[in-house]
């Protein structure tokens, strides 16, 4: 017996991420077919008010786990808890975002609960009796359907997949108060970028590559900050040290899937494909007529990326007044 | 600075590497006929990339602490040149889950036969990929830990060996998070924890002799049926849907071109 979908939020320092919107908004359009309720889970510190935010995009329950000790995260006690809320709830379904966070705790969470895992899906139906989920493989060179057998399903759900839609209605909060248990895993320390708009997230990102030829980022940074993107990068301006690891795109970095994604002085190698072939529109500045990345490009622009983009740049910002 | 041969290492530290072979990153991927697999007959098998990082990882622990590297990995027969391969680099033990009733049942049931393999293998840490970049699962290190019952750490860029403890510099989108454990741990690699080393000629013959056993579930007491169970079943698998090349902005200048670039982005493709 089913009596919900579960989604599970992602909060840091109050903040949502962003794919927990998605999720949740996922898990309304899911229990509107199915005419169940949607309980969203929240876990944290002092997010009492925050977690209300979930209530507009259709929850109707909202779970939240409030206690000192859970102000960061913890593997050890998340599980716990979710465990728990899980077992009492009998969802028929589990849903949360494919961040670091979401990967480490889906993984963990679906072997304590013995369930079955679609990692960084990209859709999840129910197919008859069976749910079955949408999943990129071999770094989005294949996609796997794949039957979630073994309940309740969870699904881990890929950034910027899914769309966010605000509900009205009511949502009622619920304090949980499951013991979190021992901690071992501590956190001592904790970096976070403020105002940098995070590549996983981000509906538009632009990235520069070898092409940029050393660590001056200027012009693509420009670019960025005309359209509020996000910057990123191929391996090789990565190992060069141009830019930090973080920004990587592609099968060993970041996958994103923005709605616009323009490469600049990338050639387009299949692993750097691997990181941004999802994105919806692709554009691609390079020198050279015959590079690869023209071929996956919706819109390309053969030239001196040091001469081109800032004139796009000044074009966007003109656009944006 | 490293301790040279004979020096009195800090304190040994026991380390199992669990290591997967993958089609290499370059490889075309192919859908078989069956619909549910991939071709194989013409791909480059090497070692996940991510496992080579938590290779190196062991290693340089070792190197710093003394202890020992096992490298363990669930495949067919293939599978030991991956493991030579870290051997090579510098591993000191293989061990190679070979049992065709071990393949193919999914993560949980992959992180189960690991977990008992573990266990009979002395151990302080366990490292991991964050994910196997064949079925980009990110599940089974996480999962192998809960079978272990020991804490896990996910996509780690540094590590401090402490007393007991290990102090762990993890990803996460925007930020770095320092964690403490305390040992024994499992932790997965990211991208940036270290720069693998080659196998050297040296390394290589050295790495024939090294011991590499091969065990089947049996040795562990498993069966197939105790890897049945819940797991996300392959139904069918497409390649993605093919990107058209699109168009090439052409103009006089470059600054024609731009403005034609973002007319269309705006006009056209509607994302500007
Ligand atoms: C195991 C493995 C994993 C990998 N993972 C990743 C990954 O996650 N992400 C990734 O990106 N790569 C990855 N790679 C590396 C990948 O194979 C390529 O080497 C890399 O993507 C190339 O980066 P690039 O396009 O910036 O450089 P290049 O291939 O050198 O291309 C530079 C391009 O810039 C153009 N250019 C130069 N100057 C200008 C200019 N002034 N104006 C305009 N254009 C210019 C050139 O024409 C060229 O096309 C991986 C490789 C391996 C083996
Ligand atoms: N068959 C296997 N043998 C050994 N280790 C594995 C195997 N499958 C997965 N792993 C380990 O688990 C990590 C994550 O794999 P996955 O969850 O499949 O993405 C890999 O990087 C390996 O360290």
């Amino acid at each position: 017996m089913s009596a919900c979908i579960f989604a599970i939020s992602e909060q840091i320092e109050g903040a949502f991420r962003k794919v927990s919107f998605e999720a949740v908004s996922e898990g309304r359009r899911l229990a509107d077919g199915l005419g169940l309720p949607l309980v969203a889970a929240v876990i944290g510190s002092g997010v009492e008010e925050a977690a209300e935010a979930l209530g507009r995009y259709g929850a109707d329950r909202i779970l939240l786990a409030d206690r000192p000790e859970l102000a960061d995260y913890s593997t050890e006690a998340y599980v716990r808890i979710l465990a728990e809320c899980i077992r009492q709830e009998q969802p028929s379904v589990v849903l949360l975002g494919a961040t670091a966070q979401g990967k480490d705790l889906a993984a963990r969470l679906s072997a304590r609960i013995d369930a079955p895992l679609a990692m960084d899906a990209t859709g999840i139906r129910l197919d008859g009796e069976q749910w079955v989920a949408a999943r990129p493989m071999y770094g989005g060179k294949i996609i796997a359907e794949v039957i979630l057998e073994g309940n309740p399903p969870i699904a881990a759900l890929r950034p910027n997949a899914l769309r966010i839609e605000e509900k009205e209605g009511e949502s009622r909060m619920e304090k949980i108060d499951v013991d979190p248990g021992p901690i071992q895993v501590k956190t001592v320390d904790k970096t976070l970028e403020t105002g940098k708009i995070e590549l996983t997230e981000a509906d538009i990102v632009v990235s520069g590559g070898r092409g940029m030829g050393g660590s001056d980022y200027t012009v693509v940074e420009a670019l960025a900050e005309a359209l509020g993107a996000a910057v990123g990068a191929s391996r090789s301006a990565v190992d060069e040290g141009w830019r930090p690891h973080a920004d990587q795109v592609g099968q060993t970095g970041k996958v994103v899937s923005p709605n616009l994604y323009i490469a600049c002085g990338i050639s387009g190698a299949i692993q750097h494909l691997a990181g941004m072939s999802t994105s919806k529109v692709i554009v691609a500045v390079n020198k050279d007529p015959e590079a690869p990345i023209f071929a996956k490009a919706d819109y390309g622009v053969v030239g001196d990326l040091f001469e081109i983009v800032p004139l796009i740049t000044e074009e966007a910002k003109k656009l944006r007044g | 600075m490293l301790p040279g041969p004979g020096a009195r290492k800090e304190k040994n530290v026991d380390i199992v590497v669990l290591l997967k072979q993958v089609p290499a990153t370059e490889s075309l991927i192919q859908v078989a006929d069956d619909g549910v697999s991939i071709k194989t007959e013409e791909l480059k098998w090497v070692i996940n990339p991510y496992d080579e990082f938590a290779v190196e990882e062991a290693l340089r622990i070792r190197e710093a602490q003394g202890g020992s590297v096992t490298v363990l990995s669930v495949g067919t027969d293939k599978a030991v040149e991956a493991i030579r391969t870290a051997l090579a680099m510098g591993a000191d033990t293989g061990v190679l889950v070979n049992d065709p009733a071990a393949l193919g049942k999914g993560a949980l049931a992959t992180a189960r036969v690991l977990a008992a393999a573990v266990k009979q293998i002395p151990f302080d840490l366990v490292i991991a990929g964050q994910r196997a970049v064949d079925a980009d699962q990110f599940q089974v290190g996480p999962a192998v830990a809960e079978y272990l019952r020991i804490p896990n750490v996910s996509m780690v860029i540094k590590t401090e060996l402490l007393d007991g403890s290990i102090r762990c510099h993890r990803t996460i989108e925007g930020g770095t998070v320092v964690v403490e454990s305390p040992l024994p741990m499992l932790f997965t690699t990211q991208r940036g924890l270290n720069e693998p080393r080659y196998a050297s000629l040296p390394g290589i013959m050295k790495a024939k002799k090294k011991p590499l056993e091969t065990k089947t579930l049996a040795d562990f007491g498993l069966d197939a049926g105790a890897l049945e169970g819940p797991t996300a079943r392959i139904r069918a698998l497409s390649p993605p849907a093919e990107r058209g090349g699109g168009r090439i902005i052409e103009g006089e200048s470059a600054a024609e071109k731009a403005a034609a670039l973002v007319k269309a982005l705006h006009e056209e493709a509607k994302v500007i």
